[in-house]
C-alpha cells in the first residue's frame, strides 16, 4: 500500500508535517497584527477545523481502508467526544454563565433543574473529561461493533445499521430532558485548564496540539497497518471467510479496530469542539458521517496519507464554495461522490502513485488494482 | 248575527285570561330584569328567573350581556347596544331615548357560566333536534341542579332518541351533583354515564366517586374503571390505526429499494429522492390543473400517478446505466455514488422550486374523516392504507406471473446460474431499477397528500425504509410487507408510552438487538448465493 511505499522514513516525514504546519501557523498568528508574516485568527480557527476533521477522515480510513468496514455512523463518536468535551468546558464556566448558577450551567437553569444530573459528575475535572473522550465513544463502538461483528453483519447491512445509530443518537440529542442543551448544545465556553479561550496563544496551543495528536495517530495507524496485526486486518478486508478458516478470529480483530478508531474520532471531536466554540445535536446528523467517508474516498482509502489531505481539501473547498456560491457546494459535493467512485477508486493520492501503471497495465490487473477489496463485501 | 255574537262573547271571556297569562309572565320578566341592578349574585339569580320565564326577549338580553352589550339605566330597565351602537329597550325591543347615564352591567366568570347554562336551558325545548343536541350538551357539560326541572320537562316532551340519550345523560350529570338525589336514582346516574363512556363523563364519575361513599362510590369506580379500559381499548386501536397507516407509507417507500437490493444487492440511497421526484410530480400536475382545467381537479392524483411512475423510473434506469452499471461488484462505492447523487438532485430540486415547501391539495374524495366507533379514520390515510395493498398485490402479481418477474427472481436467487441460462441480466438489472424507483415515484405521489412537499421529503423517510428492508429481509416482498406494518405500528405503539422520539430510538435499538437473532431479516432467502 502507499503507505508501505512511503517507507518509514517518508512516513515520518508525513507525520512531521501536520505538526510543523500547526508549529508554524500557530506561532505566526502571535506575530503583532502589523507585521507582515501575521497570520490572522480565524486562519489559526479554521485549519484547526481541517485538522480536527483529518483525524475523523483517518479514523474512517482505519476501519475502512484496512478492514473493510464502511462506517456511516463514525460522525457519531466524533460528536460524542465532542460533547465530553464540551461538558468539561461547561463546568469551567462557572458563575460566568448568564445566570450565575456556580453549578449547574445555563441550560439547565434555563429548564428549571435544581441539581446537576449523575452523568455530569466529575466533568468540572479535566483528567475525569479527558477519559470520558476516548471512553463513551469506545464503549459505544465496542458495544455496538459486539453485536454487530458477531452477528456477522456486515457490507452494506453494517453501513445502514451504523447510519440508524447516530441518526438515534441526533434525536435523542435534540431531546432537551437529556441533559446535554437540546436543540442549542453546549456553547458559550470560557476557558480550557484554565486559559481563556478567545486568547491567540490558547487558539495557536490548540492548534498546535490538534497537528501533534494528528501526527501521533497518523504514526500508530501506520505501525498498526504495517505490523502482523496490520496484514491480518487486510486479509479480513479482502477475503474475510478465507481469514477466518486460516484461524484468526475476525470478529475480534474487527472489534478492536472498530473501538480504536472510534476513541481517536472522539478525540477529534473533543479538539473539534473548544476551537469551534460549540457543540450541538447537528454533529450527528447523517450527512455529516458520510460527508467524513467522502473526505477519504477523495483522498485515497487505504492510505492513511490521502484520508488527511481529502479533509482538508474537501473542507477548503466547502469554505471556499459556501462563502462566494452557496447554491453550488452541493453540486460540488455530491458530483465529488459520484466522480471519484466513478473514476478515481484509490482517490488523489492514488492519482499521483498509480495513474501511470494502472492505465498501462491489462484489464484484469486493473480490476485488481481498483476494486479488488471490495469484491469480498459481496 | 247569533254567530257574531257569541264569537264576541268567547272573546270577552278569553281576553282577560290571555292578558292574565300575560300579565303574570309580564311581571316575572320585570322582577328578573330588576336583578339585573344588584351585585354578581344577584345577577346571577336574575338570570336563571329571565330563562324561567321561557320569554322571547330572554335569549336576546343573556346574548347581549355575554358579549358585554347590555346596559342598564337610573331607572334599572335594560337596554341593548347594537353593533352600531343604537341603543333599543330590551323589554319591547323599540328604539329607546335613556333618561340618563346607562352603565354596562358587569360580567365575571360566574355569571358568564350561568348565562352559557341559562342560553342551554333555553334551546332545551328549540323546535331544530340539532339545537336540542346542542343545548344538552351544554347542560351536560356543565350541569346546573336548577334546571333540573326544565330538563325533566324537555325529556317528556323528547321524541328524538338521540337527543332523548343526550338529555338523559345531562339529567345524570346534574343527579349525581345533586346530595339529596335517593341512592337508587344515583346509581341509575352512574350507569347512565358509564355509558357515554368518553372523557367527559370520566371526570364527572370521578368527582362523584370523590364525594359519596358506599355504594355509590363503589359503582362510580366500577364504572370509571370500565370507561377506562373502553378508553384505553380505543386509544389502542387507533395507534394501531395510525401503525398501518404509517406502516403502508414504510410499504411504498420500501418496497422499492428491498427489489432492487433483493435483485441488485445495490443500496440505493438516492431512493428516497424518487420518491421526492414522484411528490413534485403531483405538485406540478396539480399546478397544471389548477390553471388549464380547474374542472378535472379530483382526478389529479389519478393522472399524477402514471406520470410519477414514469418520471422516477426515467430516473431510474438513467442512474443505473450511467452509474450503477459501473460499480456492479462494489455495493459500498455504489452507496456512495448513489448517496452523492441524492444530494444533487435535492439541490437540483431546490434551485427549480425553491427550498420551501410546495402545497399539494387533497381532492374532495380524500379529505375528511369517518367515525367508526371511539375511532377517527381521515379519509386520506384510509386511501393510502389502500393504495398501497394495490401497489403491493400489482408487485406481487408481477414477480409471479410475469416473464420479467420470474427472470428478476432467477437473478435474485442465482446471478451467475441465471446468466447462464441466457437471462439477460443487465437488462434485468436496468428494468428492476427502473421498476424500483417508479414505485418509489408512485410512493411520492401517497406521500404528497400527507406530508409537506419540499426538497427534504425523502430524507426523512430512508432511513425508516432502510430499518424496514433489513428488518424484513431482502427478495421477499412479504418480508416488506410484515416488515413495514410491524415497524409502522411499533412506532405508534410506543409513541404513547415513551414519546415520539424515545419511542423511536427504542424501535432503531430494538431493531438492532433483532438482527443478533436474524442477521439476513425475518425472511432470508435460502441458498448458497446468499452465503458468499
Amino acid at each position: 500500500m502507499i503507505s508501505a511505499r512511503l517507507g518509514l522514513y517518508g512516513s515520518l516525514l508525513v507525520a512531521a508535517v501536520p505538526l510543523a504546519l500547526t508549529i508554524a501557523v500557530g506561532l505566526l498568528s502571535l506575530l503583532p497584527a502589523d507585521s507582515a508574516l501575521h497570520v490572522p485568527g480565524y486562519v489559526v480557527t479554521l485549519l484547526g477545523k481541517y485538522l480536527a476533521y483529518a483525524l475523523l477522515a483517518l479514523s474512517v480510513d482505519l476501519v475502512w481502508g484496512y478492514v473493510g468496514i464502511l462506517s456511516l455512523g463514525h460522525g457519531a463518536f466524533f460528536a460524542l467526544g465532542g460533547y465530553a468535551m464540551g461538558m468539561y468546558l461547561m463546568r469551567q464556566i462557572g458563575t460566568r454563565g448568564v445566570y450565575g448558577d456556580p453549578v449547574l450551567p445555563d441550560f439547565m437553569v434555563f429548564l428549571n433543574w435544581q441539581e446537576l444530573p449523575w452523568y455530569w459528575y466529575g466533568f468540572d475535572h479535566f483528567a475525569f473529561a479527558a477519559l470520558m473522550i476516548v471512553l463513551v465513544p469506545g464503549a459505544l463502538a465496542f458495544v455496538f461493533g459486539y453485536l454487530a461483528f458477531r452477528s456477522r453483519v456486515s457490507g452494506v447491512y453494517l453501513s445502514i445499521i451504523t447510519q440508524a445509530l447516530t441518526f438515534a443518537l441526533m434525536l435523542a440529542f435534540f431531546r432537551n430532558d437529556m441533559g446535554f442543551g437540546g436543540n442549542n448544545g453546549l456553547t458559550d465556553f470560557k476557558d480550557l485548564l484554565g486559559a481563556n479561550l478567545q486568547a491567540g496563544s490558547t487558539k495557536a496551543g490548540l492548534l498546535i496540539a490538534t497537528g501533534a495528536f494528528l501526527s501521533f495517530f497518523f504514526l500508530v495507524c501506520r505501525h498498526l497497518t504495517q505490523s502482523r496485526f496490520g496484514k491480518v486486518l487486510i486479509a479480513i478486508r479482502d477475503a474475510e471467510s478465507r481469514t477466518r478458516f486460516l484461524g484468526y478470529r475476525v470478529e475480534r480483530y474487527k472489534l478492536l479496530v472498530f473501538t480504536f478508531s472510534a476513541m481517536m474520532a472522539g478525540i477529534g471531536g473533543a479538539l473539534y469542539v473548544p476551537q469551534i466554540g460549540i457543540i450541538n445535536p447537528s454533529e450527528f446528523e447523517p450527512a455529516n458521517s458520510i460527508e467524513a467517508v467522502i473526505w477519504v474516498a477523495v483522498g485515497g482509502r487505504g492510505t492513511l496519507v490521502g484520508s488527511m489531505v481529502g479533509a482538508v481539501i474537501v473542507n477548503f473547498a466547502k469554505t471556499v464554495l459556501t462563502g462566494t456560491f452557496p447554491e453550488i457546494w452541493l453540486f460540488v459535493l455530491g458530483g465529488l461522490f459520484i466522480f471519484v467512485t466513478l473514476f478515481m477508486p484509490r482517490g488523489i493520492v492514488g492519482l499521483f502513485t498509480g495513474l501511470r501503471t494502472w492505465r498501462s497495465q491489462p484489464a484484469k490487473v486493473r480490476k485488481q488494482l481498483t476494486g479488488r477489496a471490495l469484491e469480498a463485501g459481496e | 248575527m247569533r254567530r257574531w255574537v257569541s264569537g264576541l262573547l268567547l272573546l270577552c271571556a278569553i281576553l282577560p285570561a290571555l292578558a292574565g297569562g300575560r300579565l303574570a309572565r309580564a311581571d316575572e320578566i320585570d322582577d328578573a330584569i330588576a336583578g339585573f341592578a344588584g351585585n354578581f349574585a344577584e345577577v346571577e339569580q336574575a338570570i336563571g328567573a329571565l330563562a324561567a320565564t321561557d320569554d322571547a326577549v330572554a335569549p336576546k338580553i343573556l346574548e347581549a350581556l355575554a358579549d358585554g352589550r347590555l346596559r342598564i339605566g337610573p331607572d334599572h330597565s335594560l337596554y341593548i347596544e347594537d353593533a352600531k351602537g343604537a341603543l333599543v329597550e330590551a323589554r319591547t325591543g323599540a328604539a329607546a331615548d335613556p333618561p340618563g347615564k346607562l352603565k354596562p352591567v358587569k360580567v365575571n366568570n360566574r355569571v358568564r357560566r350561568a348565562v352559557e347554562a341559562a342560553m342551554g336551558q333555553l334551546t332545551l325545548l328549540s323546535p331544530d333536534p340539532g339545537q336540542r343536541m346542542n343545548a344538552a350538551d351544554t347542560l351536560f357539560r356543565s350541569p346546573d341542579p336548577g334546571r333540573l326541572p326544565a330538563l325533566e320537562q324537555a325529556l317528556a316532551e323528547e321524541t328524538d332518541a338521540r337527543v332523548k340519550a343526550l338529555l338523559e345523560q345531562a339529567r345524570a350529570a346534574i343527579l349525581l351533583m345533586v346530595p339529596e338525589t335517593p341512592d337508587a336514582d344515583k346509581i341509575a346516574a352512574v350507569e347512565t354515564l358509564a355509558a357515554r363512556g368518553d372523557q367527559a363523563a370520566r371526570v364527572l364519575l370521578g368527582t362523584a366517586a370523590e364525594k359519596s361513599s358506599g355504594e355509590i362510590a363503589a359503582a362510580a369506580n366500577a364504572a370509571l374503571k370500565s370507561i377506562d379500559r373502553e378508553l384505553a381499548f380505543w386509544s389502542g386501536v387507533q395507534s394501531v390505526y395510525y401503525g398501518l397507516s404509517l406502516g403502508s407509507v414504510l410499504l411504498l417507500a420500501a418496497i422499492g429499494l428491498a427489489i432492487t437490493f433483493g435483485v441488485m444487492g445495490v443500496i440505493n440511497m438516492a431512493h428516497g429522492e424518487m420518491v421526492m421526484l414522484g411528490a413534485y410530480t403531483t405538485f406540478v400536475v396539480q399546478d397544471l390543473i389548477r390553471n388549464a382545467a380547474p374542472g378535472l381537479f379530483d382526478y389529479s392524483l389519478l393522472i399524477a400517478l402514471p406520470l410519477a411512475f414514469l418520471v422516477a423510473g426515467a430516473a431510474g434506469v438513467a442512474i443505473e446505466r450511467g452509474i450503477i452499471r459501473f460499480l456492479y461488484g462494489r455495493p459500498l462505492e455504489t452507496l456512495l455514488a448513489t448517496f452523492g447523487l441524492s444530494l444533487v438532485l435535492q439541490q437540483a430540486v431546490r434551485s427549480v422550486f425553491g427550498p420551501s415547501n410546495r402545497e399539494v391539495g387533497n381532492p374532495s374524495w380524500m379529505s375528511g374523516a369517518v367515525d367508526v366507533g371511539g375511532l377517527v379514520l381521515t379519509y386520506n390515510r384510509l386511501w393510502i392504507i389502500v393504495f398501497s395493498m394495490m401497489v403491493f398485490a400489482l408487485l406481487i402479481l408481477l414477480l409471479r406471473k410475469t416473464a420479467l418477474g420470474l427472470q428478476m427472481r432467477a437473478v435474485t436467487q442465482n446471478r451467475r446460474m441465471a446468466a447462464s441460462m441466457g437471462i439477460r441480466t443487465d437488462a434485468v438489472d436496468s428494468l428492476t431499477f427502473g421498476l424500483g424507483s417508479g414505485v418509489a415515484g408512485v410512493a411520492g405521489v401517497a406521500l404528497s397528500q400527507i406530508e409537506n412537499v419540499s426538497p427534504n421529503l425523502g430524507q426523512s423517510y430512508i432511513i425508516d425504509s432502510f430499518m424496514v428492508v433489513v428488518f424484513g429481509g431482502v427478495g421477499n416482498l412479504w418480508g416488506t410487507l410484515v416488515g413495514a406494518v410491524s415497524l409502522g405500528i411499533a412506532n405508534k405503539l410506543l409513541e404513547p408510552v415513551a414519546g415520539a422520539v424515545l419511542g423511536k430510538i427504542a424501535v432503531l435499538i430494538l431493531l438492532v438487538l433483532f438482527i443478533q437473532r436474524r442477521p439476513r431479516g425475518l425472511f432470508p432467502i435460502k441458498g448458497r448465493a446468499v452465503e458468499t
